[in-house]
């Protein structure tokens, strides 16, 4: 089985490559990366006037299997994958229950498999059933499969715990990513203190919230070592912490998501739940300091928190509503509309925070178009203005705040492993 | 013309004064008359749905449809389908499909009262909502403030205490702001919340300072959990700094007025002598309550103004 890729352009960080190409792929692999291929193929993409990147890599989704099958489960939110051009998905651990043993890091990877849409990843948690209190058997998590741990949801409470936790986790090349926030500064909020909150009379949560504590976890992870890779970074000041530290040598990474450059609190006004999400949507300010620290490479990762909720888990009293939104359809589209058409970042660095960069962070060798790698690969058109429809989404819920706005980077096919698992068809 | 009122952030200045006026008539025509008895909301069925405790609000609600007619109804949280775990949603559609008129709604989390305005046709009015907004508190208030001062623009109104969690206070800004008058809040840097300077008032922690040449002092309902919390160290310290007392209330103009929607903690954020004093005005106030209810009930029942008897 064999697919040409012809007239696309092609950009691909890893490789330098920004030019119009054509590109082989044969048996799942891909064969040749060249100017005007003549060879014969099985089926043939006409990518003329189309991106051609390698398929974008999400470290940080919730597909919610096992135990809350009724917001997401693997099959869908791989669908969801494919259709956002994204190859490989990194889930996070807060299932039900939690993925703190091997026998679910196995079973989550399995049906990753038997699903085959993107390559689903996991983690497992940091600590035993996400309770911050005792370490989980890190190097058996890993043996099963595991990329990183996380208690993603929940901050590691204790400072001492983390220090362990990176240690140890360094010690079998495991990226802690982490979750940072102080639950006593957040102190009930349920969005970001500021100009909203007061309007709204919403208890609001300082930005402190989580810079104080995105700062304790760089120091000690400056000190002890170990991989630290911050999740979900949204204020200035945390970005800041993250920037100095880095200068100073710090073994450190860290991503943000769509929405912390897209969007500010105002989207709350009216008690949208579609806008509430854990960190909060914060001020213009931030999401200047955002795309700053994607554009000067503090930020390595744009991830998408893909948080798929049921209906009745959002539709409901704001401070009841649960935190998060659907982004996996959306990402491209946000990051080229929001970072690459404003001119904040080229083409390539935008492919490079979502899929260059998250292959070198949880060390896959994908990310790349390279001659001989596995052929994961997605072709976007970034010319026609599109509208986002949630209707569309083949995520199981739509929790979601861009319903109706209008978008460039829109995806026209998928491709994983050599096999098309998305096409376009409107 | 309002369809439901949520708040006074959706309310034009045009619709306040409307239902302000229909009160000042409803409280001469009816509440103050012989015979306090109408049927302008006869045959309309009234709710009041209260998730959270209150007597005066929800007297003052059922109070104001009872005068008016209504079949007026009460439904709380405790002892409800509520209790069962019941949506809220859930629960509003089932007293809609009583073909209910009005909802009358009360809830701690800001923003419920939108919530329920999208999933029902009945008409609802916001009796507290959260920290969001309390908007017949509001217009109580300047209804007391009207027949007291004339015209609410170019008041100058202080507002002291617990800004921070008082949906009392949010409704008056916002009100206040749009008839014209000029607001000043003043309590401790915990109480206030961030950035309530964008919104055209001026902010003091001196309370001395906020109340200077007031037209209308009015005191803030502290909650005393809140000194648990840590929000302020004693209840004692509170009093000496943001209570308002005789001396306070001298710094204000010599014909102010001293409101509180009450209930007062008395001796914390106002002191008994002004409680008491010939400057308060805590009593008119529930009268107003009644009147700008039976108002709001009217407009939005029957989606016209009040019409004085022939």
């Amino acid at each position: 089985m064999s697919i040409l890729i012809k007239g696309g352009h092609v950009v691909d960080p890893k490789n330098n490559i920004d030019e119009k190409l054509d590109i082989l792929v044969k048996d799942g692999i891909i064969a040749k990366v060249g100017g005007d291929t003549s060879e014969a193929a099985d089926e043939v993409v006409d990518a003329s006037g189309k991106i051609v990147a390698p398929g974008l890599i999400d470290l940080h989704v919730h597909f919610r299997e096992p135990g809350y099958e009724y917001k997401e489960d693997i099959e869908t939110g791989s669908r969801a994958a494919a259709q956002g051009g994204v190859t490989t998905v990194v889930c996070m651990p807060n299932t039900n229950p939690p993925v703190d043993n091997p026998a679910l890091v196995k079973y989550v990877l399995d049906r990753g498999k038997e699903v085959g849409l993107t390559n689903v990843l996991t983690t497992g948690c940091i600590t035993k059933g996400q309770q911050s209190k005792e370490l989980t058997e890190m190097g058996e998590l890993k043996s099963a499969g595991a990329i990183g741990v996380s208690d993603d949801g929940r901050p590691v409470i204790n400072p001492s715990l983390m220090r362990r936790a990176l240690e140890y986790a360094g010690m079998f090349d495991l990226p802690v990513m982490s979750h940072s926030e102080d639950l006593d500064l957040v102190d009930g909020g349920s969005m970001n203190e500021g100009y909203m909150s007061t309007y709204l009379g919403l208890r609001g949560i300082p930005k402190c919230a989580e810079s104080v504590a995105i700062s304790r976890d760089v120091l000690i992870a400056e000190e002890v070592g170990g991989r630290l890779h911050v999740c979900h970074v949204s204020t200035r000041n945390s970005i800041d912490a993250i920037r100095r530290a880095k200068k100073r040598g710090a073994n450190i990474t860290c991503e943000t998501a769509p929405h912390y450059f897209s969007l500010t609190e105002n989207a709350v006004d009216g008690f949208n739940t579609n806008a509430k999400m854990n960190p909060p949507l914060r001020e213009q300010d931030d999401v200047d300091a955002v795309i700053e620290g994607l554009a000067d490479g503090t930020i390595d990762a744009i991830a998408t928190d893909h948080a798929p909720h049921d209906r009745d888990e959002k539709d409901i009293e704001f401070e009841y509503a649960l935190n998060g939104i659907v982004g996996l359809e959306t990402s491209l589209g946000l990051g080229y509309t929001n970072l690459v058409v404003p001119g904040k970042l080229t083409l390539s660095q935008l492919i490079e925070k979502m899929s260059a960069n998250p292959a070198d962070i949880i060390k896959i060798d994908k990310g790349t178009l390279g001659e001989g790698k596995e052929a994961d690969i997605v072709i976007f058109d970034t010319e026609e203005e599109y509208t986002v429809d949630i209707s569309k989404f083949a995520s199981k819920n739509n929790n979601c705040p861009y319903d109706g706005m209008k978008l460039r980077g829109r995806v026209d096919m998928t491709i994983l492993g050599g096999k098309i698992v998305y096409e376009r068809r409107d | 013309m309002i369809k439901d009122l949520l708040g006074l952030k959706e309310t034009s200045a045009e619709d306040i004064t409307a239902i302000l006026d229909d009160a000042d008539k409803l409280k001469r025509e009816l509440l103050l008359s012989d015979n306090k008895k109408s049927n302008l909301l006869g045959g309309k069925g009234v709710i009041t749905l209260f998730y959270e405790n209150s007597t005066r609000t929800r007297v003052s609600f059922e109070m104001a449809s009872k005068y008016l007619g209504a079949t007026a109804a009460n439904m709380s949280s405790s002892g409800s389908s509520v209790a069962k775990g019941e949506t809220l949603i859930d629960t509003v559609k089932t007293l809609e499909a009583m073909n209910t008129d009005v909802i009358i709604i009360r809830h701690s989390m800001s923003g419920a009262p939108h919530l329920v305005a999208k999933h029902v046709g009945c008409r609802i009015v916001n009796a507290g909502d959260g920290m969001n907004e309390h908007p017949t508190q509001a217009l109580l208030d300047f209804m007391t403030m009207r027949e007291k001062k004339g015209d609410i623009k170019g008041l100058k109104v202080a507002i002291i205490g617990d800004v921070k969690h008082s949906r009392v206070a949010r409704s008056n800004i916002y009100g206040l702001k749009k008839l014209g008058a000029e607001v000043v809040l003043a309590g401790p840097s915990t109480l206030l919340p961030k950035r309530l300077g964008d919104m055209g008032v001026k902010v003091y922690t001196d309370v001395d300072k906020a109340v200077e040449g007031a037209d209308v002092v009015m005191g803030l309902r502290i909650q005393l959990e809140r000194q648990k919390k840590g929000l302020f160290p004693t209840v004692r310290e509170y009093n000496k700094y943001f209570g308002v007392d005789k001396r306070r209330l001298a710094l204000a103009k010599p014909d102010a007025i001293l409101m509180h929607p009450g209930p007062v903690n008395r001796g914390v954020e106002l002191n008994p002598d002004i409680i008491d004093g010939p400057q308060s005005v805590i009593n008119e106030q529930v009268t107003n309550g009644v009147c700008v209810r039976m108002a709001v009930l009217n407009m939005v029942a029957n989606g016209r103004r009040y019409e004085p008897r022939a």
